[in-house]
């Protein structure tokens, strides 16, 4: 934590000589240098680029609409027009598989984005002030795990009715921001001590100033470690409400929409090919995020070295 | 210690209110009363009869006089009727299911430490060794895959083609007692078992490595070690004890865990417990009954949480609170 107080110092020069160059990497490069070296968590950002590429040129491999239904089409097995048959719906499992794959990943993605501005604007506010305003983030924020994630979120869902994806990614982030703000706000209590905080005081600096400037740069770590790992459990937690008839609803695709396909047993019995893909790809993205995710670990806090 | 755990006692009745303030809100957020869906509520009666009705249901009182009512009825055990059941109050429907929730908890939990305790033992003794990088990469399987893909594969491959296990239910011929009975619900038991404590087996491995290896590499084992103390006796009288003193604690939280995911489990093998009867009062609107186990999860949850601080500060004297 200590190792860029150089760089905050104000009378830093512009341009250094070419020798010095090298004692004066940043953190994040220093961060980026252990973690190509670790070879899982690179071969995962490929993975991940690629599931996240085919799910975007979705168009470019499938000429089937996901959403389409045909009756006369109903539970078919692979054919070469159909390459995973069709759904109940007799929709088009493949282009449902890639299309849906942008909502999961969209969804995830958005609801972790969404947590992380409120787990950051709230950690940064009881970490940094302290006192009455912290004791009141914190009794909140223990208020809410009070109740199993899950239970709290489909009560608010019986009581909302219909849920839309914006809505969901909002209740996804208001009921799970605690355990963020919670890891924030432990870091900034140990900025707080430091001599660079105080200096930086010292020479007038705002509240904002000293927010934006030290104490995130330096809990970026953290925040950057928890926000995958956050994205991934998301991607879990949007398929298994859609599982149980509570996430997107249909018929926008998601592969949680399309594994609670199986909840009828002739799909699951009879037709593996429908449900089995959804649920690898979900694997196999949740697999890529937690790698790198590890990775990100390692590279910002070497100190940590899980044997 | 004791002075810590009544000063954790305390601060525990304070949440509890905090919790029943909680569910309480959100029923009174929640769309309908307890007269909806009755007879009373048909267009033909009239507005006046309704209102009386609401009257004598104490549904106009202040909400702090509701709220009053509400606590002291449910602290009784009685959480009104159901809605959509009619004539069985919410307590029976609870009543009902609330042992099958308990046994598939307790079933997994038994499973998790089983399997987790023993593989993270090893796991450590022998870093690097085949069965270490198994059970790494397990851990992390078992952490990335939904617990109800692994519940639907379970099923497809040991119920459905292979049969060994009944994919769904607690009981095959009902009305079977004694031993009969508690083997047949144990072989029901044993996917959805194992599909619940998937992800707590694969995270207690991992806890339970790091802490046998933390542990293995303090000064005291090599002191044990230096005079001449066998493996075995390092092993159970130095490493075990200090290394569970953790593993403990993250019981306690388990609790929560399992009866959240309970929801999504049971849902998968149709297992009539708790999870299954909070969804369908989800789907229906059931909200007497949604709040009812809203409210006993969140119990059971600061109870657990309650036992493993007090544990904790048991078999660690070093924990103090400040």
């Amino acid at each position: 934590m200590q190792s860029n107080t150089e760089s905050t110092l104000p009378t830093e020069p512009e341009n250094l000589p070419e020798t010095n160059a090298k004692k004066h990497k940043s953190p994040l490069q220093l961060a980026f240098q252990r973690f190509i070296k670790n070879k899982l968590a690179v071969i995962s950002v490929f993975v991940l680029l690629l599931i996240i590429i085919t799910c975007t040129a979705a168009p470019l491999f499938t000429d089937q609409d996901p959403v389409a239904t045909d009756l006369f089409q109903i539970e078919k097995s692979p054919t070469d027009e159909h390459i995973l048959g069709t759904n109940g719906q007799g929709q088009d499992n493949f282009a449902r598989l890639l299309y849906g794959g942008r909502i999961s990943l969209i969804v995830g993605f958005s609801a972790m984005f969404f947590t992380l501005a409120i787990g950051v604007l709230l950690g940064s506010i009881a970490g940094y002030y302290g006192g009455k305003v912290d004791s009141v983030i914190m009794r909140a924020a223990d208020i809410m795990l009070m109740l199993p994630f899950l239970v709290l979120v489909l009560t608010i869902m019986a009581i909302i009715g219909e849920v839309t994806i914006g809505l969901f990614v909002t209740i996804i982030a208001i009921t799970s921001w605690p355990n963020l703000t919670r890891i924030i706000r432990a870091t900034y209590l140990s900025l707080r001590e430091q001599e660079f905080v105080l200096g930086a005081r010292a020479i007038g600096a705002s509240d904002l100033r000293i927010i934006l400037k030290h104490f995130i740069p330096n809990a970026i770590g953290p925040i950057i470690v928890n926000a995958t790992l956050m994205m991934a459990t998301y991607i879990i937690v949007e398929s298994g409400l859609s599982f149980i008839g509570f996430g997107i609803p249909q018929p926008t695709p998601t592969w949680g929409n399309m594994i609670s396909e199986a909840q009828n047993i002739r799909i699951l019995r009879d037709h593996p090919e429908a449900w089995i893909p959804p649920g690898v790809a979900i694997l196999v993205t949740v697999l890529a995020i937690n790698f790198i995710g590890d990775g990100l670990r390692d590279a910002f806090d070497p100190k940590s070295n899980r044997r | 210690m004791y002075k810590y755990i009544i000063r954790r006692i305390l601060v525990f009745i304070p949440m509890l209110f905090a919790l029943t303030i909680i569910v309480f809100g959100l029923s009174q957020l929640a769309p309908g009363d307890a007269l909806t869906g009755k007879s009373l509520a048909d267009p033909n009666v009239d507005p006046e009869v309704y209102e009386q009705q609401r009257e004598a249901l104490g549904l106009n009182d202040p909400i702090y006089v509701q709220y009053w009512r509400w606590i002291s009825s449910a602290a009784q055990g009685d959480f009104g009727d159901s809605l959509i059941f009619n004539g069985r109050t919410v307590a029976q429907l609870i009543e009902d299911r609330i042992a099958n929730t308990l046994y598939l908890g307790l079933f997994s939990l038994a499973i998790t430490i089983i399997v987790a305790i023993p593989i993270g033992i090893y796991s450590a003794r022998k870093p690097y060794s085949l069965l270490d990088y198994g059970a790494t990469g397990f851990g992390f399987l078992g952490l990335a895959i939904p617990n109800f893909f692994f519940g639907l594969i379970a099923i497809y491959v040991l119920s459905i083609n292979l049969g060994w296990f009944p994919s769904q239910g607690t009981l095959s011929t009902p009305g079977i007692t004694g031993f009969e009975a508690f083997v047949d619900r144990i072989h029901h038991m044993v996917l959805p078992g194992i599909t619940l404590g998937l992800a707590g087996t694969a995270t207690y491995m991992r806890y339970m490595r790091s802490e046998v290896l933390d542990v293995l590499g303090s000064d005291y084992i090599r002191t044990a070690r230096a005079k001449g103390m066998s493996d075995s006796n390092v092993l159970y009288k130095h490493t075990l004890r200090n290394a569970l003193i953790p593993i403990i604690t993250l019981m306690g939280f388990e609790i929560g865990v399992l009866l959240s995911g309970a929801v999504i489990t049971e849902q998968v093998f149709q297992y009539p417990g708790l999870g299954t009867l909070f969804l369908s009062s989800v789907v229906n609107r059931d909200f007497p009954v949604v709040m009812a186990i809203a409210m006993i999860l969140g119990v059971l949850i600061l109870v657990g949480n309650l036992i493993a601080d007090i544990l904790y500060s048991i078999v660690d004297p070093r924990i103090r609170y400040d």
